[in-house]
């Protein structure tokens, strides 16, 4: 196979002594930040944004690569030590991981962590190898409208199955959407919501909103309502697994991965509910069902293993059609669309090196990570403990930076405090980041879409459903909207134990439970 | 819906809070962005675009309908005592409530670096950013806040002209640098 080939010329690029720095830094810094409470892997990614107006592509979008995996596997350190999921995706890994660590298990919790992370990410990154390509070949077939009932499924699965709140997660939608609409219109030449302000005309710069909702909006947010109390921080040794604990996990690693991969790879997915269908799972198949609750291996191992396999999934449709289903992708998304690269099928075609090299450097940046991890575990489990006016004085400082180095103009300075406040508004209120971020993004994209459809088809609505496709998308569409409406009558064990009603609600029915735990 | 779900949530949250009516004013910013987005709209022509074909207006126009249709349905979530998931984190105490003063501080010590940013330049004017902002997230020392602000400012400043080709303004020392 030609991919095959690809794939090796994309290791020989991503092999280079420079390309391979950035991986490096790459790990490093998203594993940092990722432990670092308060940042994860997307705001890490946003902050970094500005780079790209400097850094040669192929190296930036490896280094973003290791920041994603880099801060997949932080996130679950500060999960274990602290029992804090620093984003929905450790909420479980948080439920036994932090039980174990409790009684003396860290550094194994840790390590099944961190070694199914790696297996986990490797074997994604295969099935990404194999995946991405397929998706492309029927890519490329697809109409304008087909790619629009794409979107549209995207911007609605975010939004409507990942929230814990539809309606709150709609809100968001729009104002993202909105957002989306400021600047000229590429078709008709109309300036639309941009008030006369002439900053305004191109848009508002896609770093300053992410940097503004994940950075300034945290920063603000914690500044609102800062624990007076330091948080506990289990300490943890060097670590290591006994052979039982391998025993127990290689199963829950693979099983995990089979439930994390899918549903990455879809562009209605994420990662919590594999994580938890994983946990599931692993409580019923498990020898010893008691130990759930009070530090199971298995309950570590197959929940991580199904974050970084969703994670490896998540880059199939962010690669193949240039739509992104969680916060880091839509930003490295971002980075793309900064670079002027087109994202979707045709980024196969007219860019091999560049989607070739970052694919290898997902296996590179994956063994470091496993290399770093096991011996480092201790240094990370430091950064836990930084002085936290300094880290969020240090966050506002460095988004500051990036905001204003991306256009030299103090206007975007304004804007990102804007944004900021909306960002500590949309915490507060429970209103999820992650459907604003790909409204703004994937809404205009959208839009354009559908006009070209529009305009092919001379205006006639049938130019939206012209192939059967698009139809099957709809009906996709509407099961996902109607969900709330039919779920009463799935069979309770879909959910889980004591007939919940569904595995959505169930997530956030675990989380009362693990905020108990802390207490 | 969420109507279901949420007073559960909240119920194993806190003893029974009241309803949380502060989230009304999401429901008017909704409500205000839909109306502007629909003024604006309105003032549109078609532009370059031939009669029949999609111009710039449909969009919008749906987004405007999609922001008061989520305003108004939020707010029947709120009236039956609806309330979202206040986002948890590490340094993040959901007992307590909001801090306002120090908000308030934080927006005026930022606003002051966007203002000032230009005229001092970026080290001088980020350093005491930095500095300040520390302090005010209940850092000991301003000075040294400000020291370690200076050493950060002073480090981007030369990564982003040398590496990254990026002038940021020097201002007051200008020439120093």
């Amino acid at each position: 196979m030609g991919d095959i080939g690809l794939l090796i010329g994309g290791f020989g690029d991503a092999l280079s002594p420079a390309n391979l720095a950035f991986a490096a830094i790459g790990v490093v810094l998203g594993t940092a930040v990722g432990v670092l409470p308060g940042i994860g892997p997307a705001m890490t990614v946003a902050l970094l944004l500005p780079l790209t107006y400097a850094l040669e592509p192929t190296s930036a979008l490896i280094m973003f690569a290791g920041i994603y995996y880099g801060g997949m596997y932080g996130g679950s350190t500060t999960a274990i030590l602290l029992n804090t999921p620093g984003e929905s995706s450790s909420v479980v890994t948080a439920l036994e991981g932090n039980k174990m660590a409790r009684s003396g298990r860290a550094a194994q919790a840790l390590s099944t962590a961190a070694i199914g992370s790696f297996v986990a990410g490797t074997i994604g990154s295969v099935l990404l190898v194999a995946a991405a390509p397929l998706m492309v070949r029927v890519a490329v077939g697809l109409s304008e409208g087909d790619y629009f009932a794409l979107m549209v499924l995207a911007l609605l699965a975010v939004t409507a199955v990942l929230g814990a709140s539809r309606v709150r997660g709609f809100a968001s939608l729009f104002i993202g959407l909105a957002v989306g609409l400021v600047g000229l219109d590429a078709i008709s030449g109309q300036a639309r919501l941009t008030f006369g302000v002439l900053q305004l005309i191109d848009g508002i710069d896609i770093v300053v909103i992410a940097v503004a909702i994940f950075a300034v909006g945290e920063a603000l947010w914690v500044a609102s309502r800062m624990r007076r109390t330091a948080v506990e921080v289990v300490p943890v040794g060097r670590p290591w697994m006994g052979r039982e604990d391998w025993k127990r996990s290689w199963k829950p690693w693979l099983r995990g991965t089979a439930f994390g991969f899918p549903f990455g790879a879809v562009p209605a997915g994420g990662a919590e509910l594999p994580t938890f269908l994983s946990y599931v799972t692993e409580r019923k198949l498990s020898k010893h069902p008691e130990e759930f609750g009070k530090g199971a291996i298995e309950g570590v191992a197959g929940p991580e293993a199904a974050n970084n396999a969703s994670a490896a999934g998540t880059l199939v449709p962010t690669l193949a059609l240039g739509i992104p289903t969680n916060a880091t992708a839509a930003v490295l998304l971002a980075a793309l669309i900064s670079y002027g690269f087109q994202p979707g099928p045709l980024l196969f075609q007219r860019e091999p090196d560049l989607v070739w090299a970052l694919i290898a450097s997902l296996f590179i940046g994956n063994l470091l990570l496993l290399v770093l991890n096991l011996p480092l575990a201790p240094v990370w489990a430091k950064l836990l403990r930084i002085p936290r006016p300094y880290l969020y004085a240090g966050i506002l400082f460095f988004a500051t930076l990036g905001a204003y180095a991306a256009n030299l103009q103090t206007f975007d300075l304004w804007l990102l405090l804007a944004f900021g406040v909306l960002g500590l508004a949309m915490r507060r209120f429970g209103l999820p980041v992650l459907p604003l971020i790909i409204g703004v993004i994937i809404g205009p994209l959208a839009e354009e879409r559908m006009r070209t459809a529009l305009t092919i088809s001379q205006g006639s609505w049938s130019g939206l459903v012209a192939d059967p496709f698009s139809v099957v998308v709809y009906a996709v569409v509407v099961l996902v909207v109607a969900f709330p409406l039919y779920r009463r009558l799935l069979p309770a064990r879909l959910g889980g134990r004591r007939g919940r009603p569904g595995p959505v609600l169930d997530v956030r029915d675990a989380r009362p439970e693990h905020e108990e735990a802390h207490r | 819906m969420s109507a279901t779900a949420a007073p559960r949530a909240a119920a194993t949250r806190a003893p029974r809070r009241r309803r949380d009516l502060s989230q009304l004013g999401v429901c008017v910013l909704l409500l205000a962005l839909g109306a502007v987005v629909f003024a604006d709209t309105a003032t549109l022509s078609q532009g370059l675009v031939d009669e029949g074909v999609v111009g710039p207006r449909p969009v919008p126009y749906v987004v405007a309908a999609g922001l008061v249709l989520t305003a108004v349905a939020l707010a029947v979530d709120v009236l039956r005592g609806g309330r979202g998931q206040v986002e948890d984190g590490e340094d993040v105490d959901l007992s307590a409530g909001t801090d306002w003063a120090r908000l308030g501080v934080l927006a005026l010590v930022f606003a002051a670096n966007v203002l000032l940013v230009e005229r001092l330049g970026w080290v001088v004017s980020a350093a005491v950013f930095f500095g300040a902002t520390a302090k005010v997230l209940g850092g000991r020392s301003l000075l040294r806040g400000i020291a370690v602000g200076a050493v950060l400012s002073l480090l981007t400043f030369y990564f982003f002209w040398t590496v990254l080709g990026i002038q940021l303004p020097p201002g007051v020392l200008d020439g120093v640098l």
